[in-house]
């Protein structure tokens, strides 16, 4: 296994960038997760990474070893890479175990016990490994697709996009298999997906990506705690966004005076909130007050939307089974600081991303 | 002085075209209605039945009418025949359109209050138009290019004119002339083809109906209903095989030549599998080309072969003797040219297998196997050629079928001495022999058959194009 570093990578396709100037690195035996909207470059880098597509400037460099630069470009067949396309994208006319070993030399390919340990590397049965490939489930497809990659021993393996095709019970399972299998082998392994919850549980590191440009590249608790903009911070989970007045160090705020993270210079701003950071209680007694708009339950917890007297809406995450009525007023608390953002004057606070649910198909093509 | 055999000529062609298309419209989408949609008893059967007559090649089917009742020298006889060996062109088309016909749309409009015969005027029959006129432009094509059948009935087309000015000035300027009216009124019905194959991709691309829709009851038209299957089964299926089956016999009486029916079916075979072999290698990059390098050249490639598929046999014919005359003497007359023309007249067929075969194999195997470490040659052989050898071979076997039955290029440039089954059974039959014809065409009918069992089972599938 080796490091992957990626620098000042640029595409474009005609007259449309899709990539201006990529830095990433990649620590040997980590898993970084490409994280970003459909369109933002993400599929493109790792296409450049494999050796897919050429850049138009830039480098990427495995291990000590340049594979794309200035003058040079290493076809895909000798960058020793492992790659796991969308859908798997298992050879049809072989069998699983054909499929697996379709990497190895001519020699190998008939060693049952590589296929054996490969299967059981990602968690299958090694029953399976005479099936055909539409005799599997979609996730069953995946690993042995993460298998096949694996068994050649690639420097890098890359994932695009791996268990979005994938329903929601059966995608849990499939990436702790999957996560669990790169642990074992030690794996170098970029991760693309538009998912933040699947960037966020499985990264090591996480590059966000936006408009063909990295805009932040930490771990996931940083990511998530200290998001660089605005934008991002929305992107990565569920947010709620207030304009506020700082002065001396609090925020002023339609929820009240708010503590900060870090100093931060008097004057307008805006703040940003989880929606866990919110508690409901009994209104009166001074603090903020809402009205309950609408109520989400999802068993595990629960998703209320509340009307603030400024005319804003806020959303709170409220576990355990006592919920508010639609049309009650409740008492807003706020635990923890906010965060801080440059006002936008003029342009409208931004919509509450809806995050745990994917902000887009599972067929978009970005 | 051709003026008036011009007028003549287009007056017949257009006439017997209109007549074709009209009453293979009413057979195919009344056929496809009632085994699709109804309640008839034995669909399935009918449905195999309603597909049989492709085996059975027109001139096979207008020999075998001409020589049972040889008054049907005229336009209702040229009609009759025709249209019974074309029906399937629509028939098919059209099964396909219904079956992917969505049955919720029928179900939500009886819902509405709709009778059944609303049902298939105002939601089936929209549906069905693209399928319809694609179906009915083929038959207009093969009708532009059908030689043996009208010649064998007298029944004077372009075509036939063409061969008889070529049989009495070999090559003059009057076969070039009507050859020339006779492309231009294809190319009047490629355009057409065109436009609509355009738009067809939206039309037939839906999903399989998921759950199979309820068949109408017939009730008291069930007989009716039966009656009328039968019927056109019987006059396009029965009485044909029954006549070959007469003359068989009554030919065996008299001395029939073994041998000379083995080597025919022989050189038949060779020639049949070579030009499938020479088309499929032709239209593997094309059909590449076309799904994977998308773009204004490789489009306008793909499209540039259809044409083959429009331009009548006979003049395609009749370019390649004038080109190896004037070009390269030394080819004249040899199987090359032959090959050449079978090519060019067939190279549709395997292309849309090979283009649909390729589709299926999409470019991310390719990627994925080199990211694996595999070569482009070790990709080609491990990867590509399986994933496209069943397109592949469903070409080859279109054309190899194709080539067992064709008549008219072949009678043009077949090299001296050689004989098809084709020019064999035309020979003989030309001889009003009917008896020695008969052992000819029931080999090319029944080497006919695995293609019409292929197309009944896959009804997606295009004929020609």
């Amino acid at each position: 296994m080796s490091s992957l570093t990626v620098t000042a990578l640029t595409k474009a396709f005609g007259t449309t960038p899709v990539l201006a100037g990529v830095d990433v690195h990649v620590p040997e035996g980590s898993l970084t997760a490409l994280l970003g909207p459909s369109g933002c470059g993400k599929t493109t880098l790792l296409r450049l990474i494999a050796g897919f597509d050429d850049p138009d400037s830039g480098t990427v460099t495995i291990g000590d070893r340049l594979v794309a630069g200035p003058g040079r470009g290493v076809p895909a067949r000798r960058r020793g890479i492992g790659f796991v396309p969308q859908e798997g994208g298992l050879f049809p006319h072989l069998t699983v175990a054909a499929n697996i070993s379709f990497g190895l030399p001519r020699r190998q390919r008939r060693d049952g016990g590589r296929v054996r340990d490969l299967l059981q590397v990602v968690g299958l049965d090694a029953s399976l490994a005479e099936r055909s490939p539409h005799q599997l489930s979609g996730g069953q497809q995946q690993r042995v697709a993460l298998a096949r990659a694996l068994a050649p021993e690639p420097s890098v393996v890359l994932l695009d996009e791996p268990f979005s095709s994938l329903d929601a019970t059966l995608r849990e399972d499939t990436r702790q298999a999957v996560a669990a299998a790169l642990t074992a082998t030690g794996a170098t392994a970029v991760l693309v997906t538009h998912d933040q919850a699947e960037a966020l549980s499985m990264a090591d590191q996480v590059a966000v990506l936006r408009g063909g440009r990295l805009v932040q590249l930490t771990d996931p608790r940083t990511l998530y705690r200290h998001p660089a903009d605005l934008d991002v911070a929305t992107f990565v989970g569920e947010a709620v966004v207030l304009d506020a007045d700082v002065r001396h160090g609090r925020a002023h705020s339609p929820l009240g005076e708010l503590a900060l993270d870090g100093a931060a210079p008097d004057g307008p701003a805006r703040v940003l909130l989880r929606p866990e950071q919110l508690r409901l209680g009994a209104p009166g007694g001074g603090g903020p007050q809402g009205r309950v708009r609408s109520v989400d339950f999802y068993g595990h917890d629960s998703r209320v939307r509340l009307d603030l007297a400024g005319g804003d809406t806020v959303t709170a995450r409220l576990e355990g089974a006592d919920l508010p009525a639609v049309g009650q007023d409740v008492g807003i608390t706020v635990v923890g600081p906010a965060l801080l953002f440059p006002a936008e004057p003029g342009t409208p606070v931004p919509p509450q991303v809806e995050a745990w649910v994917p902000a887009e198909g599972s067929a978009a093509l970005a | 002085m051709f003026r008036p055999r011009v007028a003549e000529l287009l007056w017949n062609t257009t006439r017997l075209a209109l007549g074709t298309v009209v009453v293979c419209g009413v057979l195919g989408v009344g056929g496809a209605w009632l085994v699709e949609r109804s309640s008839v008893p034995f669909r399935r059967a009918w449905h195999v039945l309603l597909v049989a007559p492709l085996a059975v090649p027109a001139f096979v089917n207008s020999y075998a009418w001409i020589s049972l009742l040889p008054g049907l020298d005229t336009y209702a006889g040229a009609l009759l025949v025709v249209s019974l060996s074309y029906f399937p062109f629509v028939y098919l088309p059209v099964v396909a359109a219904f079956r992917g016909l969505d049955p919720a749309l029928e179900e939500t409009a009886r819902g509405l209050g709709l009778s059944n015969w609303a049902v298939f005027l105002r939601v089936q029959l929209p549906q069905l138009r693209v399928a319809l006129l694609g179906g009915s432009l083929l038959v207009a094509l093969h009708l532009l290019a059908e030689f043996g059948a009208l010649q064998m009935l007298r029944y004077p087309t372009f075509t036939t004119a063409i061969y008889d000015q070529y049989r009495a000035t070999f090559n003059g300027p009057g076969a070039t002339m009507l050859a020339g009216v006779l492309v231009l009124l294809c190319l009047v019905l490629l355009l057409a083809e065109i436009r609509l194959r355009g738009r067809r991709g939206y039309a037939s691309t839906g999903r399989g109906a998921s759950r199979p829709p309820r068949p109408v009851a017939l009730g008291r038209l069930t007989w009716p209903a039966l009656a009328a299957l039968g019927a056109v089964v019987v006059l396009a299926l029965v009485v044909p095989l029954g006549s070959l089956g007469y003359w068989m016999v009554a030919g065996a009486s008299t001395a029939f030549d073994l041998g000379a029916l083995a080597t025919t079916t022989a050189t038949t075979l060779a020639l049949a599998a070579a030009a499938a072999a020479a088309t499929v290698a032709m239209a593997l990059p094309t059909g590449w080309l076309a799904v994977r390098e998308r773009g204004r050249v490789s489009t306008l490639l793909e499209r540039a072969t259809y044409l083959g598929s429009s331009v009548p046999g006979i003049v395609v014919a009749l370019a390649l003797v004038t080109l190896s005359i004037r070009a390269t003497p030394w080819l004249y007359q040899t199987v090359p040219v032959l090959l050449a023309a079978y090519a060019i007249l067939f190279l549709p067929r395997a292309i849309v297998t090979v283009r649909a075969a390729v589709e299926q194999s999409p470019r991310l195997y390719d990627d994925v196997a080199a990211s694996l470490g595999s070569t482009a040659f070790d990709r080609l052989r491990r990867v590509t050629l399986p994933l496209l050898a069943p397109g592949l071979g469903a070409g080859a076997g279109l054309v190899f079928l194709a080539v067992v039955t064709e008549l008219t290029a072949t009678l043009l440039l077949a090299p001296t001495g050689t004989t098809t089954l084709a020019t064999a059974f035309w020979s003989a039959s030309s001889a009003l022999d009917y008896g020695a014809a008969a052992p000819y065409a029931v080999v090319m009918v029944l080497l006919s058959a695995p293609v019409t069992v292929l197309l009944s089972r896959d009804a997606r599938r295009g004929l020609t194009t």
